[in-house]
């Protein structure tokens, strides 16, 4: 029996564990993220279960090169929010080896005063370089925060790769963090971060070369929204503002050109100014009905990425069964590789009416 | 379809900083294809209890070199067990005498490595412990 | 002589004849080691050996004048206590007076440590060297919730003026010197010191000794640290300036390399690093307007002694003449002893195995004939039992028997210097003078060994060398004795040392006490003024002292200067 959304059932434990993730217990939380990791039997009803809950949390995403001191900005930017009342989750994710496929997961050291903080959940994950896309379980995984009630989501990634980009990309707001010594706005434009980046920070900005930098990412950033008065919201995904534009909307949408602020997160300067921006865009996102357009567009990638993951499952079972079928290479010497998936895209479809 | 990956938190709970014990083992797990979470040195039983929880680890491996073992790994099991953690092995290593470590294991703790063990030692015993718990974790 | 002086012509064909020779000389053995290496190569070499140094330096298997050709005596060597002190910093060495045996201890609380230490004294012991617990090392209170279980296991507990004062009862300070293993909070016990002192009617410019008082390596290795770089420099350039005039016999830093090397940095590492750091002090002295001859001259150095016996000689030699060159030629010191480099070393505790402890035995031994080749001023033999546990009083014996038989048996102390000249401890040393000259470059390029530590680059470096020496061991390149070779099924089990909870309690109350009869106003007080002056960036010592007679704890000290300071997070580095 299927429910109506098409969702097989959950299981006798995932009810169980379901329950408890309603009842709030955090110990349920951490095994529904597991869950997800592992693409374990049934996360995806579990998820489905819990989408109703989605929503409410505002979610931040914070990239930059390695050592920019994303870690201790994420942690002080949080001490900062639970200090002003709100609870916040936080996922920091870190490259998992190509080789061995284990990761060394550190960012917990810089986040270390928050370990026992109540209304505070930091969960490490490993990028593990796997089907399905980091970006979907990152995005899974936050989705379960999001249901587990946190005001917040911080989603920290190091800004080297697409994937990684992805992740923070997802959110409703991306913080790109770039400290002197990590190189120009150019080399950071290279690495697509000023594409994504709704809020710059020069973090560290007490050592030499900080003000140089703060002017080089403004003139890069000038010079791809095509000047400071380009009206164009620097951002992706569908954009619902753009199109509208011929006809001018009854008050003059203000675009959002990302602002450059200045840090020095071990010490906690400039994280209050770096938090109200925060809340100056989300208020932009609201007024201008961008956060609704951006959250229904990451909803359709989301939802393109579930259906590829299930198409790719799908795929694979039939392969495997067509292979056990078949046995012997003769079988599979005999019919072109177009004729073979042509058979088994036939049995798929068959099989899932 | 299961990707089980064996996760394990590294810590050094106590106020010694001889961490590399805890650096090597954690590099040598990580080698061996797990996920290590390390969360740096001088890190309270609470800490070490609330990280576990939030990251689901399968595995807690403590470093206490300081002498103050049966005071800290008691306190991680009970924390452990407080907070419905109850199929996490607690290992670790450090400077502890044969004659605590039995102790300790009588109260719950797994295996403790002493100076001069193999990393692969530590590694081959977390993934036979791991396989034998069965990757089928209970949800509750 | 009387030839050239006669006649410069005949002197000009004598020069040339003499270069010919020399070169014909040189030829020959170049020959013969072609020979050599021709019929060598064809005998076997012994089986999955690894013919490096324990710090993965290649060694060739001979060495010949070959090596030695651009040597020059005066300026590699020199005499002994000369420039550039190769061989050693004094003139006539272990002739006029041997090295200090010096064995450290601490344990449990400051009376049983005095009791201790007035047996050690009654047994002719003149130094004592203090071993503190975890919590004062790290610059809590013992009562502190985070020090549970720690109190007293490794070490003395010490948390105020009264335990110091208890600490040194009936011990005069102003005879006995005393030596404090304390980096992080060294301000604070080395101001607990000369109020105990001060107490006693010492005066600070009678009291001698040593703190250890070297934060850089804490950051890099032993991470008993509290604030961040910056300001804990500022704060050991406090205690240079105030020490200069109030306390001229007391050292007042011990620029260690042991941790550096124990937490698995190889001998170069540990050399550069250390002697980096102490260049690094030398520059902040300079900055605040120290004299460089003022203050050089109380520096001392640490070094740990490690299994590979030639590669530590070598260390020895080659720190004193890099660490002369570069105080004179650098830096523009003046005097003698601002150029000559003066060392502790302990065996290294990272080499004892928990297998077949009696092994260790051996192992310190042969490590302590390294360091007194090497040329040490004082030394620590490590207990065969402290792997397992502190040591306990047999074990220490040995340990200190052990020098002695190398002090009063062997013979070794009568010549100074005597491997120099060997063509392979000449090599060696020069090697690794280089070597450490390019990690300074390398360390310059990141900007100093500041800005090295914040990016954790000592870090990392040092935590691929400790990775890359256990792979060593674990695939069997590296034998260790009795741990992946020789082993026993039946090991002989040895006796060890336990510390129980009590000291824990007895602290607590102790504390309790101390707090509720002191004048609280007046702590309060000192301790305000105390963070004024760190935030004013004025000198910390005097304020300091005011807190500590009025009885303000170490962890109250602590805080006052967490405050101002903060704190530093180690960077994460594999």
């Amino acid at each position: 029996m299927t429910d109506s959304a098409g969702a097989p059932p959950l299981t006798q434990p995932l009810q169980d564990l379901l329950a408890r993730f309603e009842a709030g217990e955090p110990f349920a939380l951490a095994r529904s993220i597991s869950l997800v990791e592992d693409q374990a039997e049934g996360f995806e009803s579990l998820l489905h279960a819990l989408h109703d809950r989605l929503g409410r949390a505002r979610r931040l995403g914070i990239t930059g090169p390695p050592g920019a001191g994303k870690s201790t900005l994420t942690s002080a930017l949080a001490r900062l929010l639970r200090d002003a009342g709100e609870t916040v989750g936080i996922i920091a994710v870190d490259p998992s080896s190509p080789f061995t496929g284990g990761a060394l997961l550190g960012d917990r050291v810089r986040m270390d005063e928050l370990a026992t903080e109540p209304g505070i959940f930091i969960r490490s994950m490993a990028s593990r370089g796997s089907h399905g896309g980091l970006s979907a379980t990152t995005r899974e995984a936050a989705d379960l925060m999001d249901a587990f009630g946190f005001d917040r989501i911080i989603l920290e990634t190091v800004g080297v790769g697409q994937s990684e980009l992805e992740i923070a990309s997802q959110a409703d707001t991306t913080v790109v963090v770039l400290v002197p010594e990590s190189g120009d706005g150019i080399q950071a434009m290279k690495a697509g971060l000023m594409e994504v980046a709704d809020l710059f920070v020069v973090n560290k900005a007490d050592r030499p070369g900080a003000d140089r930098l703060k002017k080089e990412i403004g003139i890069v950033n000038s010079l791809r929204t095509g000047g400071p008065q380009a009206s164009v919201p620097a951002h992706h995904g569908v954009d619902l503002s753009r199109k509208s534009r011929p006809t001018p909307p009854p008050e003059p949408i203000e675009a959002w050109d990302p602002p450059v602020l200045m840090s020095v997160a071990s010490s906690g300067e400039g994280l209050p100014e770096l938090a109200a921006e925060v809340d100056r865009h989300h208020a932009w996102l609201r007024a201008t009905g961008s956060l609704q357009s951006r959250r229904a567009a990451a909803a359709a990638e989301h939802a393109r990425i579930v259906l590829e993951r299930a198409v790719t499952r799908r795929g694979a079972e039939a392969w495997r069964a067509w292979i056990e079928e078949v046995g012997d290479d003769a079988g599979l010497a005999g019919r072109s590789p177009y004729e073979t998936a042509r058979i088994l895209t036939a049995r798929i479809c068959r099989d899932a009416q | 379809m299961n990707d089980k990956k064996i996760r394990v938190l590294v810590a050094k709970p106590g106020l010694d900083g001889h961490d590399r014990g805890a650096k090597v083992i954690a590099a040598a797990l990580r080698d061996a294809g797990m996920e290590v979470i390390y969360t740096g040195l001088h890190q309270t039983p609470e800490k070490i209890a609330a990280t576990a929880l939030q990251e689901d680890v399968d595995v807690v491996a403590l470093s206490v070199l300081s002498g103050a073992h049966m005071t800290l790994f008691p306190r991680v099991v009970d924390l452990l067990q407080e907070s419905g953690m109850t199929d996490v092995l607690v290992t670790g290593g450090g400077i502890i005498p044969a004659e605590d470590a039995e102790t300790l294991q009588a109260k719950g703790v797994g295996r403790l490595f002493g100076p001069g063990t193999a990393t692969t030692d530590a590694v081959e015993y977390i993934r036979a412990w791991f396989t034998d718990r069965g990757v089928g974790r209970s949800t509750e | 002589m009387r030839q050239v002086l006669d006649d410069p012509m005949d002197a000009g064909a004598e020069l040339k004849a003499e270069l010919e020779r020399r070169r014909r000389a040189l030829a020959e053995v170049e020959e013969a080691l072609r020979q050599w290496e021709a019929s060598a190569a064809d005998t076997p070499q012994r089986e999955d050996s690894d013919f490096s140094t324990v710090s993965g330096r290649e060694i060739r298997p001979v060495y010949t004048p070959l090596d030695r050709q651009a040597f020059d005596y005066t300026r590699d060597l020199g005499m002994p206590g000369e420039y550039p002190f190769t061989r050693g910093p004094y003139a006539t060495m272990y002739r006029t007076r041997l090295w200090t045996k010096r064995l450290f201890s601490g344990f449990a609380t400051a009376e049983e440590t005095n009791e201790r230490y007035k047996f050690l004294l009654a047994r002719g012991q003149t130094g004592l060297s203090v071993a503190f617990d975890f919590p004062t090392l790290m610059g809590y209170d013992s009562d502190d919730p985070l020090c549970e279980g720690e109190v007293g296991k490794c070490g003395v507990a010490i948390s105020s003026l009264a335990d110091m004062e208890t600490l040194f009862d009936g011990i005069p300070l102003d005879k006995v010197s005393v030596s404090m293993t304390i980096n992080g909070p060294a301000i604070m016990l080395y101001c607990f010191l000369l109020v105990a002192a001060e107490k006693q009617g010492v005066g600070s410019d009678q009291v001698r000794g040593t703190i250890q008082n070297d934060i850089l390596k804490e950051y890099m290795a032993q991470h008993a640290w509290i604030f961040p770089p910056r300001p804990a420099l500022k704060v050991i350039t406090d205690i240079f300036e105030w020490s200069s005039s109030h306390a001229p016999l007391f050292n007042t830093i011990s620029i260690s390399g042991y941790h550096i090397r124990e937490a698995g940095a190889t001998a170069v590492q540990e050399l550069a690093y250390t002697l980096k750091n102490g260049f690094t002090y030398v520059e902040e002295g300079i900055r605040r307007g120290l004299d460089v001859d003022e203050f050089a001259p109380r520096l001392s150095f640490f070094w740990d002694v490690h299994n590979d016996f030639f590669e530590e000689v070598a260390k020895f030699r080659a720190g004193r003449r890099i660490w002369a060159r570069h105080m004179k030629e650098i830096y523009g010191a003046q005097r003698p002893e601002s150029w000559r480099l003066r060392t502790h070393a302990q065996t290294a505790g990272v080499t004892l195995t928990a297998q077949q402890p009696h092994n260790n035995i051996v192992r310190v031994a042969y490590q302590a004939l390294a360091a007194v080749l090497g040329g040490t001023q004082s030394l620590h033999t490590n207990a065969m039992d402290e792997t397992l546990a502190l040591p306990t009083e047999a074990a220490v014996r040995i340990a200190l028997r052990t020098q002695q038989i190398l002090a009063f048996e062997t013979g070794i102390p009568n010549t100074i210097d005597p491997l120099a000249g060997s063509y392979f401890v000449e090599t060696l040393t020069d090697e690794m003078e280089r070597d450490a000259e390019a990690i300074f470059s390398e360390i310059d390029e990141l900007g100093g060994v500041v800005e090295g530590i914040e990016n954790g680059y000592f870090q990392a470096r040092i935590a691929s060398a400790a990775s890359r020496f256990q792979k060593e061991v674990e695939t069997g390149r590296q034998t260790i004795v009795g741990v992946n070779e020789f082993l026993e099924d039946d090991e002989a089990e040895i006796e060890i040392l336990r510390i129980d909870e009590s000291a824990g309690e007895s602290q607590r109350e102790r504390l309790a006490k101390l707090r509720d009869e002191r004048d609280q106003a007046a702590v309060d007080a000192s301790l305000e003024k105390l963070g004024a002056a760190a935030s004013n960036d004025q000198n910390l010592m005097p304020p300091m002292l005011d807190a500590v007679r009025a009885y303000a704890t170490l962890g109250e000290i602590r805080s006052t200067l967490v405050n101002v300071y903060g704190r530093f997070k180690e960077p994460v580095a594999f």
